[in-house]
């Protein structure tokens, strides 16, 4: 699969080691991978321009803080109409995966650097993430009438036995499905875009015919690179939606 | 039948799942223009809903195209 003369998709996702403490004789590796390089890249990234921007704290914004001003407000938006005024204690939570997963994702788009939302454990581990502050929250908050959630309501009582175990599988399925949308999503984009550009490299090895056959995968890339663009965001979008109505859930739990 | 044969059937038959998705955003997005073209000042404040369905949905087919790449490059 890793042969130099063909067109490797996979590649790009491979982990390496940049520096580790450890290694082969010691019996443990704590290793700092480039998936640990990007992340701290994302949230220093992040911080810097929110610091930064909102530094001046002008009463009229100005370009910088106005976008981050906006980013604030849609998040905000977001929360309060999903979970309602109460939710919004969870507010910093939510504001802080949309950032990290829309930095996370956008960051990915560079050429050469490392997408770290394209592996299922870093997205399993914020879907996980999600999915305990739900729980742990839903039961401090409502003891054991949490439980109600898996009682819809207005089902006759003879039904019920088939609908609660329903609704259980279909809760249990939340963080596998939160996680595994953004996974698959960042993973089917970036190997989709390498293999229309292996496309235009193994197309403009014929020649000159080659070339002019290879503007086709050419604008093809340019067009899937705008697509993955719209995806990273909407993916970053969604995860925080569905975060903020899972924490409604948790905060008023019937349906 | 070797394995490296199914592996590629596999992945040739699980891309079939995509029809459904396909269906699905379909019906989304077709569902949000009758909707706005009954009730066009309403269709704004409806956009982030018809954005959140339509990643939901797309998200079904994109799990059948990880199963095809999982069967091509994981397996």
């Amino acid at each position: 699969m890793a042969d130099p003369n063909k067109v490797d998709p996979i590649h790009q996702f491979a982990i390496t080691d940049i520096f580790s403490i450890g290694g082969e004789g010691a019996g443990f590796n704590i290793a700092f991978t480039n998936s640990a390089l990007f992340m701290v890249i994302t949230v220093l990234a992040i911080s810097a321009f929110l610091i930064l921007s909102t530094g001046g704290r002008g009463l009229v914004p100005g370009r910088l803080q106005l976008l981050s001003e906006m980013l604030y407000e849609f998040v905000a938006n977001m929360v309060r109409s999903s979970a309602g005024s109460e939710g919004m204690k969870f507010f910093p939570f939510v504001f802080s995966l949309f950032m990290f997963v829309l930095v996370a994702n956008l960051l990915g788009m560079v050429p050469y650097f490392f997408t770290i939302t394209s592996h299922i454990i870093v997205t399993f581990a914020l879907a996980m993430l999600v999915i305990t502050v739900v729980l742990v929250y839903g039961f401090m908050k409502n003891g054991l009438g949490f439980l109600k959630l898996f009682v819809p309501a207005g089902v006759p009582g003879y039904v019920l036995p088939i609908v609660i175990p329903i609704e259980i599988v279909s809760f249990l399925s939340r963080p596998i499905s939160l996680s595994v949308r953004l996974f698959a999503n960042m993973l089917a984009g970036h190997i989709t875009l390498k293999v229309f550009a292996g496309f235009i490299v193994t197309l403009s090895s014929f020649g000159f015919v080659g070339w002019l056959g290879a503007i086709l995968p050419f604008s093809m890339t340019v067009a899937l690179t705008a697509l993955e663009f719209l995806v990273s965001a909407l993916q970053a979008y969604v995860f925080a939606v569905l975060t903020s109505m899972y924490l409604n859930d948790a905060i008023h739990p019937s349906h | 039948m070797e394995a490296e044969a199914a592996k590629m059937i596999g992945a040739g038959i699980a891309c079939v799942g995509m029809a459904g998705a396909a269906m699905g955003v379909g019906n989304i997005f077709g569902n949000f223009l009758s909707g706005a073209l009954r009730n066009p000042s309403a269709a704004q404040s409806q956009f982030g809903n018809l954005i959140f369905g339509f990643a939901v949905t797309e998200a079904l087919g994109i799990f059948s195209f990880l199963v095809a790449l999982l069967l091509l490059f994981a397996v």
